[in-house]
């Protein structure tokens, strides 16, 4: 899809983000939180609105007219997502309500079954809490090891122990791409390693997906999990995908309609995947804007969003230095090609909350706290960071908006 | 529209850049008290003497946001020398003062909080009279996500002093 040479990305994207327009305290309104949840373009917000208007019936086992439509919509959408992600087939993409229920999935039902007392999985110091707690509720239960790959001064992973952390371990779970410093990590050599191991590669894509070309087989991941809300679809739908055999080998995680091919008063058949693992009435009109908002990324070109990116990530690294040199501390790779447009930030010795109050004042909306990376923030030795991101509606003047309002933090708190 | 110095006011910005009664005492004799925000990973440490029931000396430790220091600090300065029967009544108004009342909430009813704030003395209600220099920190009810930056050291004080009478 993103083939050949892709248009630029200009004023034009930006245009089609009706909520970009609005302004906040008199000013007009700098959305650089992406990180946290993306903005929506017309066409998700009106495939949503369509479905619902036109369409909205529940799914499967309805033969009238607008129910089989429904179903047709909600699994075009599956096959939207699996050539965005370039998975071998639809059915090995898994809806769920986010990435945290995703992981969860795959620790409740891939680790529920295959890892015990005297097994070990291997996570990173920079995970999202979405891929650390998931594991710790189920290592109470199982008494499993955790091993924890540790971080360099300058955020990447420290692989100098990759081998003896593998040693032994069941599963290797990393985020392709730290939702804190922007680190993109070497996902290929760590599946390499990870398989080498006998390990399987689960991946935290909830900031990749959105941000560069994916492809599963490349990766090399066993798992994948990503949310819908951080790639300009709706809340409330997420995705897994895996293996056709892991999927096939896995017992059923939430129990209920629509997971089931028969139920007797003594037990019950599960249905094929995915459907095995999606009970209940899925969030079809989510779904839905999920596969438009798919379909919106891959009409951009994932090349040029990820050139967007580099090029927007390297602007902002230059002005924020040269406008306020030693006073600021961007977190992080240097080099706009090893990262992705996340930019952690301290200025000064001003606590995050502070800065982020004064610049809501100028519209600029950045995200202060531990950004649900505990033990990250511990390596990096601060309680809280101030975090800007960057997404395809961004332009310089978004990044000139941050640079000039952090002059006020400064004139306000300024020793 | 509530403006950045209702949030930041002179008195505040004082406190949090020169912070009274900073530090910590040796416990025991000195009783101890932690408050945490998991929000933001602020976290206030509290050392406090007590001679029967009066507080003679309380320093503030720990980290956090100008809004939170600044609060503990005031904070600090007001009770030091007071009865736990005092500290609870000044709690009181305190947290009485930082409470998001009807009138506040949605349109610009702020300005039913703003009435006493802008005096120091005057016309303020008992609570509001002795909350003194606290009274600077009124503007924090414009800000909602800030109350628990500025609440969090007297939760921490309150549960500390309980837990104090509770051990006899
Ligand atoms: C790296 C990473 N993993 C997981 C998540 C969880 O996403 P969600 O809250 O949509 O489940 C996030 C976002 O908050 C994230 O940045």
């Amino acid at each position: 899809m993103s083939a050949g040479a892709s248009p630029e990305i200009d004023g034009a994207v930006k245009a089609q983000f009706p909520l970009l327009e609005r302004s906040v305290h008199g000013r007009p309104i700098v959305y650089l939180d992406s990180a946290a949840s993306s903005q929506k373009p017309t066409a998700v917000l009106d495939a949503m609105d369509d479905y619902y208007r036109t369409i909205n019936a529940n799914v499967h086992r309805g033969a009238y007219e607008i129910a089989a439509a429904a179903t047709e919509q909600m699994e075009q959408a599956r096959t939207d997502v699996a050539r965005f992600i370039s998975a071998p087939s639809a059915d090995e993409i898994v809806f769920t309500k986010n990435a945290t229920e995703a992981m969860n999935l795959v620790a409740r039902s891939w680790g529920g079954s295959n890892l015990g007392p005297a097994d070990a999985i291997v996570l990173t110091e920079m995970e999202h809490h979405a891929n650390i707690v998931p594991w710790h509720i189920l290592a109470a239960e199982r008494g499993f090891e955790i091993r924890w790959i540790p971080i360099t001064h300058d955020g990447c992973l420290d692989l100098t122990d990759l081998d003896r952390l593998l040693d032994g371990a069941k599963l290797l779970s990393v985020t392709a791409m730290s939702n804190v410093l922007g680190t993109l990590n070497p996902i290929g050599r760590l599946a390499a390693a990870a398989h080498e191991a006998g390990a399987l590669l689960s991946v935290d894509a909830s900031q990749y997906v959105p941000h560069l070309p994916t492809d599963v087989g490349e990766l090399g991941a066993d798992f994948m999990v990503f949310t819908g809300h951080k790639m300009c679809g709706p809340t409330g739908v997420g995705v897994l995908w895996a293996r056709m055999e892991l999927l096939d080998a896995m017992p059923p995680f939430l129990g209920g309609g629509e997971m089931i091919l028969d139920v007797t008063k003594e037990g019950f058949r599960p249905n094929t995947v995915p459907h095995k693992f999606e009970a209940g009435t899925p969030p079809i009109a989510e779904i839905v804007g999920l596969g438009a908002a798919v379909r919106f990324l891959e009409g951009l070109g994932m090349d040029a969003v990820r050139a967007h990116d580099v090029s927007l990530t390297g602007y902002a690294l230059r002005t924020l230095t040269d406008r306020h040199g030693d006073d600021i501390t961007v977190h992080g790779p240097s080099e706009p090609a090893q990262r992705g447009g996340v930019l952690s930030f301290v200025y000064r010795d001003v606590h995050p909350h502070d800065i982020s109050q004064v610049l809501d004042q100028s519209g600029v909306c950045v995200r202060a706290g531990h950004h649900c990376a505990k033990p990250l923030m511990r390596c990096l030795g601060v309680s809280a960071t101030t975090r800007a991101s960057l997404y395809v509606y961004n332009d310089t003047s978004d990044i000139d908006s941050l640079t000039e309002a952090l002059d006020e933090v400064g004139a306000l708190f300024g020793h | 529209m509530a403006g950045l110095e209702d949030l930041y006011r002179e008195i505040i910005l004082d406190h949090y850049r020169n912070p009274r009664n900073r530090g910590e005492l040796e416990c025991p004799p000195a009783h101890r008290s932690e408050g945490f925000n998991p929000l933001c990973g602020d976290e206030v440490v509290l050392t406090f003497e007590m001679d029967g029931d009066v507080v003679t000396d309380l320093r503030v430790g720990g980290y956090g946001c100008s809004i939170s220091q600044a609060s503990a600090s005031m904070m600090s300065a007001a009770v030091i020398g007071k009865t736990i029967d005092e500290i609870r009544d000044l709690t009181r108004s305190f947290k009485a003062m930082m409470s998001i009342h009807e009138e506040s909430i949605g349109g610009d009813g702020s300005e039913a909080l703003d009435g006493s704030g802008t005096g120091d003395s005057g016309s303020s209600t008992d609570g509001a009279l002795r909350l003194g220099d606290l009274e600077a920190l009124r503007g924090v009810v414009k800000f909602p996500v800030r109350i628990k930056c500025a609440t969090l050291g007297w939760n921490a004080l309150a549960t500390g002093i309980d837990e104090t009478v509770a051990a006899g």
